[in-house]
């Protein structure tokens, strides 16, 4: 038993370690993606000053991941940085997933369950609406 | 826009601060203003994470577990949220600033002893090992039930509030489930994220997430985690802590009243 709970403790920390690797690489490429987009966006027309009181709403396409990825695509400023905004939000969700793939190489079925519940009520957080 | 981000760097930082730092100071609807704060929680969560892992406390297992009511509830929380109006969000964020404020101030608890593992943590293997003055102690988790039902009230605060809830997590595993504080603190830390990912998800697609505000915001936050961590860890005086429980206090009062009088 005391042996068990060892091993198993050896393997959590392995994992975490991963995770953490992880989470930072993953926070880190996001802040370059929205600096650069936030970059791009103050030279292309930091000079306009914007109403922040009066919401109608973002522009239709930055809402959708579809639309997110062509306006990047095309170079857009500010849907540069909403994939930032993408890229960081999908860190931790990468990580869930993640998570499930170390707990099955550790055989640990019943936990392999549990992440794939959570990862997809994230992507479908994320996805259906 | 600079002054957003500047807001974020003095170091306050958290989605109780910067929530109501948008919406009263910079006049920002409450909606974009939650929005901008969930996406700076998840980047400082996951910058975070990194260091906490490194000392081996955060329990991957209990965290994943109780991840399904707080996502569960995040989505619950931001469906409330982007479709209350911005009078009610108001008045709840100034309550939950007011009783955080208490909450934190109050002393931390002495550490519980060992106690027989409850039979349903055990089957959900609900346990682990910290090191405690160089030995490895053994934990288990207790009243998983009430735990659970804890975590999908804080996810839901999350979501329809934009803020970590951290201490809404560590009050159910800390208190509730009797799991150790340092481990508690760290595992929170690490389902923050997750937390704030699943109603993220829910602004981002219903066009709550305003790359112009969320910008500045983000980058303020992840500069000054990256920047200041280490100092703000270091400066964990008492004098310090009541300081920032009457500022927050403050703003849940003003946020209250902001709300009652419509002005936001």
């Amino acid at each position: 038993m005391a042996h068990a709970k060892l091993t198993r403790s050896a393997q959590d920390t392995r994992l975490d370690r991963q995770i953490g690797l992880l989470l930072r690489t993953g926070t880190l490429v996001s802040a370059a993606v929205i600096l650069l987009g936030g970059v791009l966006f103050l030279v292309s027309q930091g000079h306009l000053v914007p109403e922040y009181h009066v919401f109608e709403g973002v522009p239709d396409h930055l809402d959708s991941l579809r639309g997110i990825l062509s306006g990047a695509f095309h170079f857009q400023p500010i849907a540069i940085v909403q994939f930032g905004i993408l890229l960081l939000i999908a860190t931790p969700i990468a990580r869930v997933l993640f998570a499930a793939i170390g707990f099955a190489v550790e055989r640990n079925y019943l936990y392999v369950a549990i992440s794939s519940i959570v990862f997809t009520i994230l992507l479908y957080s994320l996805i259906r609406h | 826009m600079v002054a957003g981000f500047l807001g974020a760097m003095t170091g306050l930082g958290g989605g109780v601060v910067i929530v109501p730092l948008l919406a009263l100071a910079f006049k920002i609807d409450i909606h974009y203003a939650i929005g901008a704060s969930l996406i700076s929680v998840i980047a400082t969560s996951s910058g975070s994470a990194a260091a906490y892992v490194k000392e081996g406390f955060s329990n991957i297992r209990i965290g994943m577990f109780l991840e399904i009511a707080t996502t569960l509830g995040a989505m619950l929380g931001a469906y409330l949220a982007t479709s209350a109006p911005t009078k009610i969000i108001a008045i709840i964020f100034g309550v939950v600033l007011i009783v955080s404020a208490t909450v934190s101030s109050r002393k931390r608890p002495p550490e519980t002893k060992a106690l027989p593992s409850d039979p349903l943590a055990v089957r959900l293997r609900l346990d682990g090992m910290y090191p405690i003055d160089g030995e490895m102690q053994v934990y288990s988790a207790r009243r998983i039930p009430l735990g659970f039902g804890l975590m999908f009230g804080a996810g839901t605060l999350s979501g329809l509030l934009g803020i970590g809830s951290g201490a809404v997590k560590v009050l159910a595993m800390d208190e509730a489930m009797t799991i150790p504080f340092k481990v508690s603190t760290t595992t929170s830390n690490f389902m923050i994220g997750v937390t704030a990912a699943a109603s993220a998800g829910v602004y981002l697609s219903r066009g709550y997430i305003n790359p112009v505000i969320a910008m500045p915001v983000t980058l303020g936050v992840l500069a000054g985690s990256l920047l200041g961590a280490k100092s703000l860890v270091k400066a964990k005086a008492q004098a310090v802590r009541i300081v920032f429980a009457v500022v927050i206090a403050a703003l849940g009062v003003e946020m209250i009243y902001s709300g009652v009088t419509g002005r936001l």
